[in-house]
């Protein structure tokens, strides 16, 4: 209220360029993001919504959603443990190698999807490293699902260790320690003082990782073999109706990813908003 | 519960932390663990709690609680209390579910049921006078609650003994007071036996049964707190327990000189460094026949009984700090820039190779 008040009456405000920086942010995200975006929706008005409903109903549609949205999900499952637990050996103990471990976790970031992507399907087909290592025993991973998520985690696994990296090295290892000197077993006060207090960063950092998940491309169709029904992922599916010049029917199936994607990251800030106010007080 | 220490020394990587200590505190005791920083006191407390581990030495190091061995002991399973200098207290829990964390923990056979927890919960509450805080959380909490909350946790657990890590450093100097004089007051009602680092001396020598003055990953004395500040056993111990003036000269004939400055003491030919204590020092307009040390008052602080005068010369090497009493200031009527004469009352000297100290007094 106070802050509208003083909006009104043109008071002026102690920290100086907000007009300024203000404007180019807002013209920044205009241009960048809400632009593309209004196109989106402009090749979404050339369809009624019967026609719209039709294309992301489709069945090969429906069974790419299925197919992205699962292995998304094992993904990130697999991203929240192992992110996790990368972050932990990052930041509680001292190693050599330790720097380097930490600037490896930036690489999924730095390197081509694509390049990402050809590597994977080059290590796990049935001639490759893996591959030929797995296959004997019954596993195959490339042109499976299996190989869909392997490129998802892969890509997306920096989003778990850098949200709950920081959080980590936040927390005094005297919390820790409180909890020992007061009885906890390791396992009670990991779950009770520890997994608590970086619950928000890990959620956060796996709900990004998921969502990233969703609109990965490059990494996951040299490896996916991209079987209609069973490995199309939904970005494929885009990519396809692209290919047909069928940009309508592309941006319709964009503008379910885009929806789901928003949704979720939404929610999770909401969520995470209160959390965050309960540990400082009200105030944050 | 008494706590016993056989030949406890630590090592960090190449750094010794502390030489090889024992030390035996009784049980009901309130011991301060007093020394600079890297002195190794919060590691010898931290090894007391089970934090850290001692060296393993050809002589084997023993930590006896009572009679109960504990040197092998995990922390959770000690008995202990501990109190952090920055509270530690878990941010995502209630108050009071923060102070109920240490019974809800223990095994099922042990736990007591939910309204025992509740009960004893409140009770302690209570005597840290923080009940209606209960559903706060610690972030809503000014830092001296913040400290009775995290010390009524580790009380939940019925310790034997209550091991306190810089417990008020982190406070301001009334809350600090407040909580020196609560924490003495409980420590005598519940008779656990205490242990607390601190590097403030007047917390040490105020709170204290006895004060382990340590330096440099040693213990330099042990003693009461009127002993310590009356009988320092060396330098170090002298230096540290307050603000210490020093003289330095030559010494001929019983007179000793220090440029333009001279003063009849009643020690050998040699050099000398002389040691006094702030209200050691007295404030003349004239010198007389057995002093003659001209200083000049550079500043003046009125703070609490005492005015504080710092003093300079040209035969100083450091100012030194006098404590006049508030009638005498205005009898003298002191100010910056005024030239003045220094009698020392009573002075100590501490022989680099003889560890006894020497100390004389003068009627002045």
């Amino acid at each position: 209220m106070s802050q509208l008040a003083s909006w009104r009456t043109g008071s002026t405000r102690v920290l100086p360029g907000f007009g300024l920086s203000m404007g180019i942010s807002v013209l920044f995200i205009s241009l960048v993001l809400l632009l593309p975006i209004t196109g989106l929706f402009g090749q979404l008005a050339e369809l009624s919504f019967a026609e719209y409903w039709a294309i992301i109903t489709e069945g090969r549609v429906v069974a790419s959603y299925m197919v992205t949205i699962g292995a998304a999900a094992v993904a990130a499952i697999i991203n929240a443990i192992f992110g996790l637990l990368l972050a932990w050996v990052l930041v509680r103990y001292d190693f050599p190698g330790k720097r380097l471990l930490d600037a490896l976790m930036d690489l999924p970031f730095a390197l081509p999807t694509a390049v990402a992507g050809i590597t994977l399907a080059t290590l796990y087909a049935s001639s490759g490293w893996m591959g030929g290592l797995l296959e004997p025993l019954g596993f195959q991973v490339a042109y499976t699902w299996v190989g869909i998520a392997l490129a998802m985690a892969f890509t997306s696994i920096p989003f778990v260790v850098r949200t709950v990296q920081p959080v980590l090295e936040d927390m005094p290892v005297e919390v820790d320690e409180a909890a020992m000197s007061l009885g906890a077993t390791d396992g009670v006060a990991f779950r009770r003082v520890i997994l608590p207090h970086i619950w928000p960063a890990l959620v956060t950092g796996t709900g990004l990782a998921f969502v990233r998940s969703l609109g990965e491309f490059g990494a996951i169709i040299f490896i996916a073999g991209n079987m209609p029904y069973e490995t199309e992922i939904t970005a494929l599916m885009i990519f396809v109706k692209l290919q047909e010049y069928d940009y309508a029917g592309a941006s319709a199936i964009a503008s379910v990813v885009l929806f789901v994607s928003l949704a979720l990251l939404l929610a999770i800030n909401i969520w995470q908003g209160r959390f965050v106010r309960r540990l400082h007080g009200g105030k944050g | 519960m008494s706590i016993h220490l056989h030949n406890i020394a630590k090592h960090f990587g190449t750094t010794q932390a502390l030489e090889p200590i024992n030390l035996d505190i009784h049980a009901g005791e309130l011991v301060g663990l007093l020394g600079p920083s890297g002195s190794g006191k919060t590691t010898l407390l931290r090894i007391i709690a089970g934090l850290e581990n001692a060296d393993r030495t050809a002589q084997p190091s023993k930590i006896l609680f009572g009679d109960r061995d504990v040197t092998n002991v995990h922390v959770r399973d000690r008995r202990i209390g501990f109190v952090f200098q920055h509270y530690a207290l878990f941010r995502h829990m209630s108050v009071y579910d923060n102070v109920a964390f240490g019974l809800t923990v223990l095994s099922r056979k042990r736990r007591p049921n939910s309204g025992e927890i509740r009960a004893r919960v409140f009770r302690l509450l209570e005597m840290v006078k923080l009940e209606h805080l209960a559903n706060r959380y610690p972030a809503q909490l000014s830092g001296g609650q913040q400290q009775r909350v995290s010390l009524a946790r580790a009380l939940a657990v019925e310790p034997e003994v209550l091991l306190l890590d810089e417990p008020f450093g982190a406070l301001d100097a009334k809350v600090r007071q407040e909580l020196r004089r609560w924490l003495r007051h409980l420590h005598d009602e519940f008779n656990f036996t205490s242990v607390f680092v601190t590097h403030d001396q007047e917390e040490a020598l105020e709170l204290s049964d006895r004060v382990v003055v340590m330096s440099n990953g040693r213990i330099e004395q042990i003693d009461t707190p009127d002993e310590l500040y009356r009988e320092p056993k060396n330098r170090f111990v002298f230096e540290f327990l307050g603000d210490v003036n020093h003289l330095e000269g030559k010494v001929t004939n019983g007179v000793l000189t220090c440029g333009d400055a001279y003063w009849h003491v009643d020690l050998p030919d040699g050099h000398e460094e002389l040691l006094l204590r702030p209200h050691e020092v007295r404030l003349t307009e004239q010198p007389t026949s057995e002093s003659h040390l001209p200083v000049t008052i550079t500043a003046i602080s009125p703070v609490g009984a005492e005015v504080r005068v710092e003093l300079e010369a040209d035969w100083l090497a450091q100012p030194w700090l006098a404590t006049v009493r508030h009638t005498d200031f205005e009898h003298l009527a002191l100010r910056r820039g005024q030239r003045l004469f220094a009698h020392p009352r009573h002075w100590r000297r501490f022989p680099k190779a003889e560890s006894k100290a020497t100390e004389q007094s003068r009627v002045a």
